[in-house]
């Protein structure tokens, strides 16, 4: 199977965790990753991206509305908005909150499993809320894979453990492990 | 050979769900701009399809052909959805560094104007004109820029009008006036009252509140200063390439073109005519 997008959520401890799974993805696995960590709307444009670009070799970017979506590239969703994908492009809104958050990972992940389907790999990380649950339960739906951060291992486990209450995940793996059950997804004969 | 996934038991091929949803939104897109003549077949896709899905979680329909159905025969279910479509939430002050930015870069140049024009296109609730009438009274142009906003929608512009804004919002409001340069208490622009903040009727005695279609509408006027800050985002790419015509058919020469955080005129059509104000805070000025 030939995995397109890898859309990744956290909240609380999101930003160390992209880091460590950033800095160990191999170069092989080139699908797009996007991220939505939890921002606050004070939170100052390009900090997180410039954050996560000291770990990573790929491109490390905020997409603007409608740029197209590209393989090998790391996007991070800009605060107070909510990130979408749309045939190719991002799409982005200024819609309400969901549970508190914009960023939303639901309002993302749902996108994906829509525009993307058996192509998506979603991926829950730490966070101090329920965010995302949802989403990932709309990719494993249409098809896709969906991963859970080991919740024993989460800086915050109330993240993953919603979304192992709201879908039977693929993997529930600690967080060193991921990079290389992604190799295994993307880059080994099945 | 194994089967084919997208042939059911009768032998026909059907496509996925999310084919029959995109097919039914469609359809429903075309009934309403044939019964009301409002045309969203332009809407970016994937905020149009949350705005449906929540519009018939409100209707309490299961499918898009079910809410069509309402729709057509309805003209007050059709009213809702319009609401839904329009309201872009926002906040006052939103983005305070473009306010601040605004008051040192358009400000010093409306001022060489005996008298100005500005066009916030999509104005939505309103919270966006109040701040622009508040930063232009602070800065003494308040009787000499005509502030028109304009929105599709008629009862969303009478609510802008009324200038009534949530009371628990004005902690967050007081934050970002402070952070965008406002010179006096926040609190002076607004009266208490049960759960709202009426601000205060003489900041908008130089605004015209008016109905505008972005889509449809033709330029009505020539803007010193066109503010519209994530409107164009729920547009696809079409539409928006139609409105950057629009707008800048619709601006003086070395007028300004204020866009939303994430927008850009870059790879729109008039992209050679505008010169980079503030790239941060997307500021451009039509050079020709």
């Amino acid at each position: 199977m030939s995995y397109e997008l890898i859309a990744v959520g956290a909240s609380w401890g999101g930003l160390h965790a992209f880091g460590t799974l950033l800095a160990a993805l191999p170069d092989e696995v080139d699908a797009a990753i996007v991220l939505a960590q939890h921002r606050g709307p004070g939170s100052v444009r390009g900090t997180l991206e410039s954050l996560l670009q000291q770990h990573v070799a790929r491109p490390v970017s905020e997409p603007d509305d409608k740029e197209p979506i590209e393989r090998a590239h790391v996007y991070v969703a800009p605060a107070d908005y909510h990130l979408l994908v749309d045939r190719g492009r991002f799409a982005l809104t200024t819609d309400e909150r969901v549970q508190y958050a914009r960023p939303s990972v639901d309002v993302l992940f749902e996108s994906v499993a829509t525009a993307y389907r058996e192509r998506a790999i979603g991926i829950v990380l730490t966070g101090a809320n329920a965010d995302g649950a949802a989403g990932l339960a709309a990719i494993k739906e249409r098809g896709g894979v969906a991963i859970v951060q080991d919740p024993a291992s989460a800086a915050r486990r109330q993240m993953p453990d919603a979304a192992l209450a709201a879908t039977v995940a693929d993997a529930v793996l600690p967080l060193e492990e991921i990079p290389r059950f992604l190799y295994g997804l993307c880059c080994e004969a099945p | 050979m194994g089967a084919d996934p997208l042939t059911d038991a009768h032998g026909w091929r059907s496509g996925s769900l999310d084919d029959l949803e995109a097919l039914e939104i469609e359809l429903l897109l075309e009934g309403i701009h044939r019964r009301y003549g409002f045309d969203f077949r332009e809407y970016a896709p994937a905020s149009l399809r949350r705005r449906v899905r929540r519009r018939m979680d409100g209707e309490k329909v299961e499918t898009i052909s079910a809410l069509q159905d309402l729709i057509l025969h309805d003209p007050a279910v059709m009213e809702r959805l319009l609401l839904d479509l329009s309201i872009n939430v926002t906040a006052m002050f939103r983005d305070p560094g473009f306010y601040a930015a605004f008051r040192a870069l358009v400000v010093p140049q409306l001022r060489t104007y005996p008298f100005a024009r500005i066009w916030v296109a999509g104005c939505s609730t309103g919270e966006e004109v109040y701040s622009l009438a508040i930063l232009l009274a602070e800065e003494g142009l308040a009787d000499r820029v005509r502030v028109y906003a304009t929105d599709i929608n008629q009862a969303v512009l009478e609510q802008a009008r009324l200038g009534v804004f949530p009371l628990d919002k004005m902690q967050e409001y007081t934050q970002n006036y402070i952070k965008a340069g406002g010179t006096r208490a926040f609190s002076e622009y607004y009266v208490a009252r049960y759960d709202g903040a009426q601000f205060a009727r003489s900041l908008v005695d130089n605004v015209v509140f008016a109905q505008h279609n972005l889509a449809t509408d033709a330029a009505f006027n020539e803007f010193h200063a066109i503010v519209c800050r994530n409107v164009m985002i729920y547009f696809d790419k079409s539409l928006q390439e139609h409105v950057h015509r629009l707008f800048h058919e619709s601006l003086a020469t070395f007028g300004v073109l204020a866009l939303g955080q994430k927008e850009t005129i870059r790879f729109s059509p008039h992209e050679e005519s505008y010169e980079v104000l503030d790239e941060h805070e997307k500021l451009y000025r039509k050079v020709r």
